[in-house]
């Protein structure tokens, strides 16, 4: 052993010496001031491009699905890349918010609240595609078992089917999570605004919120419970949805890597996502102190791991082509590095595999612009994954007589683009009206809230870092 | 610090959830009720150019279902009768009732009457009338007591349900073949018979997609 090892203690996963005051202060203040002038500019854009979604689903409805791009054999185009697309991005709301909470990871506090309504929105985005891409949406709600007069039931065999539990539950489940968490910042809001009305309405959202001990004691057993039940529903969820490919006969599909290699996806999307809107948040609201650099440098190795487990299901898939012997499946894979799509299996390819790669590199991953570029770099990559695995696979299949190329229209992007008018419609509400970081969470990993940091006369004294007796001698 | 809610809302939760399982189980209520095939299309009972009473001609008048309704035995379709069928009588008896004065025109010029149909499927369900006629399946099983009917009425829902109920059970409502346009038939031991008359007609009756729907 060298004597080169030294003692590196946890950095503070607050900066800059704020009190319980400071922080409340500085996230709740962003909800209690007046709207700032770019809120409006910002939410009016996003309206358009609302109502720019509204009105392709509405000709969609009126004029039917081959207002699409879609035709036999590629049935399945925009609507399905894009339903994968946002359930996945869905996914790191509730990874940081249940399983970081269960391995007890305290820099999620300062992430977790954003993430998750995140989640809540990207699966309204999600939720609307099945709905929409059905031929006939006026008997949509056949999918559901309700007891009929023509004695019909779903066939429960159709991973279709299951998405409908799944998405449904996910997304019931995260609405649940999320306010379960927000009572106590309800209250908090609730005990600081002026205005009478945001009194009564923060205040009947809050439950009538003390914060007395039973209160928090059922509130971590709730927390807890509903992190468990999140934490095996966000693999499942995401593995239903790789199903929907996964359990067909289509090379390319019929894969039993899919579940697991989606889900890594899924995370690999969402922490990016979450990163793309954090940085731009922190810098706006000025939220640098908590949503510091570290916080952004662990979410980049998650980004690191998961992009290079993406990566291995990539070239596992090759060699399993090529293993198999299947001249189907080796063909498909082919035609996806050499094909008529080869392009966009090469952006997926740089993408996903290539950019996450420059995170290795400590300075990068520490480095905000360059992190915005790879966080929406890996968007832009995990699109064309499911754009390659949806398309490339239906376009060429079995029979050579009913191959085609499929494009998309004008409406299969307006229907796209749209979505983002929800989605930041939606986000723009939540940054508005909510607390956008879990002030009461973020209080409990400060130094102020461990006992310990206290002397006999109840003064806080700032915790002073104590260095391992093997290392107490070594000079920094 | 101020109270915000005034005291009434200690209640209010209790109230809330209270107002909400009457309010949901209202609305489950009411659309099993009143959005059901029973509730919407059974008494459907549309005005027609003539009046043409069922009850005279077949319940007083005691003439089979089949001397107007020819095709029945041997067709998908039960035929409305031609003007032919009523001018079999009519250019005698009642010559010049009002009530009959659009059949004697239908005669004259050779324009068919237009007739408003009461029992509607939806195209996509294949409803074939000789394949239940001849095994056994009785007119009044879908159609009610015809022969009571002053003015046709929807006396079934015709839903999908509906329809697969016999076909799950048709011993049900099965009868002689011989008895099939006899309104008012019934006997006591009808499951037993029914069972019988399965048995004998060897009847399957489909309850798979392709049955109807093709």
């Amino acid at each position: 052993m060298s004597k080169t090892y030294k003692y590196v203690p946890e950095p503070a996963l607050i900066k800059g010496n704020h009190d319980f005051k400071d922080i409340t202060a500085m996230i709740t203040d962003i909800n209690v001031r007046p709207t700032p002038k770019g809120w409006y500019i910002a939410f009016g854009i996003a309206n358009m491009l609302l109502l720019l979604l509204l009105v392709s689903i509405a000709y969609l409805i009126w004029q039917g699905t081959g207002i699409w791009g879609l035709n036999a054999p590629v049935g399945w185009g925009w609507a399905i890349i894009n339903f994968v697309w946002w359930v996945g991005i869905g996914h790191a709301g509730t990874l940081i918010s249940a399983i970081l909470f269960l391995f007890r990871q305290g820099w999620r506090t300062a992430i977790n609240r954003f993430a998750e309504a995140m989640t809540i929105f990207a699966v309204m985005c999600a939720g609307i595609f099945p709905g929409i891409h059905v031929g006939r949406i006026w008997v949509i709600y056949w999918v559901f078992p309700i007891p009929n007069q023509m004695s019909m039931w779903p066939n429960f065999n159709s991973p279709l089917l299951w998405d409908v539990f799944a998405v449904s539950t996910y997304f019931t489940v995260s609405l649940l999570f999320w306010y379960v968490g927000l009572v106590p910042d309800f209250a908090t809001i609730r005990d600081r605004i002026k205005s009478k009305i945001g009194k009564m309405a923060y205040g009947t959202f809050a439950l009538g919120w003390r914060g007395s001990n039973r209160h928090w004691w059922n509130y971590e057993k709730a927390y807890m419970i509903l992190a468990g039940l999140a934490t095996p529903l966000v693999l499942s969820v995401h593995t239903i949805v790789s199903f929907d490919f996964a359990v067909s006969i289509i090379p390319g599909w019929h894969t039993t890597i899919f579940p697991p290699y989606f889900v890594a996806g899924a995370v690999f999307s969402g922490f990016a996502m979450v990163l793309t809107l954090m940085i731009i948040c922190r810098k706006i609201y000025g939220l640098e102190d908590i949503m510091t650099i570290d916080h952004m440098e662990k979410m980049n190795m998650i980004i690191l791991v998961t992009g290079t487990m993406v990566g291995f299901a990539y070239i596992m898939e090759q060699f399993i082509a090529w293993y198999s012997g299947v001249e189907y499946e080796k063909a498909i894979f082919m035609l996806r590095a050499a094909g008529p799509y080869a392009w966009a299996y090469w952006i997926m390819f740089a993408c996903n595999v290539f950019s996450p790669q420059f995170f290795w590199s400590k300075k990068l991953r520490r480095n905000v612009a360059f992190t915005f570029v790879i966080s929406i770099i890996v968007n832009i990559g995990m699109w064309f994954e499911r754009f390659v695995i949806t398309v490339t696979s239906l376009s060429t299949d079995f029979l050579p007589s009913s191959w085609g190329y499929y494009s998309p229209t004008i409406w299969d992007m307006a229907t796209y683009i749209g979505t983002f008018g929800l989605f930041f419609t939606f986000f723009l509400l939540f940054l508005r009206f909510l607390p956008m970081v879990a002030v009461a969470e973020i209080k409990g990993v400060m130094p102020q809230a461990d006992p310990h940091n206290y002397d006999k006369n109840g003064e806080y004294v700032p915790p002073k870092v104590e260095v391992p007796e093997p290392y107490k001698n070594q000079t920094n | 610090m101020a109270q915000i809610f005034p005291k009434w809302t200690n209640e209010a939760p209790r109230r809330i959830l209270l107002g909400s399982i009457i309010f949901l189980n209202a609305i489950v209520f009411c659309i099993w009720y009143f959005f059901s095939p029973e509730f919407i299309d059974v008494g459907y009972s549309p005005e027609q150019p003539v009046p043409f009473s069922h009850k005279i001609h077949a319940g007083q008048l005691g003439m089979d279902c089949k001397y107007c309704h020819t095709q029945v035995e041997e067709s998908r379709y039960a035929n409305i009768p031609a003007t032919q069928t009523c001018m079999n009588c009519h250019s005698q008896i009642l010559t010049d009732s009002e009530n009959l004065a659009p059949i004697r025109e239908s005669w004259e010029t050779g324009e068919p009457m237009q007739w408003t149909r009461v029992h509607m499927l939806p195209d996509y369900a294949y409803f074939n009338h000789a394949a239940h006629v001849n095994v056994g399946v009785g007119c009044e099983s879908c159609h009610g007591r015809i022969d009571r009917m002053e003015q046709v009425f929807q006396a079934k829902p015709l839903s999908m349900g509906w329809c697969l109920d016999c076909h799950r059970a048709p011993e049900q409502h099965l009868r002689p073949v011989s008895e099939v346009t006899t309104m008012g038939y019934s006997v006591e031991n009808q499951i037993e018979l029914g069972l019988e008359l399965v048995a004998k007609h060897n009847i399957s009756a489909p309850t798979y997609c392709q049955g109807c729907h093709y």
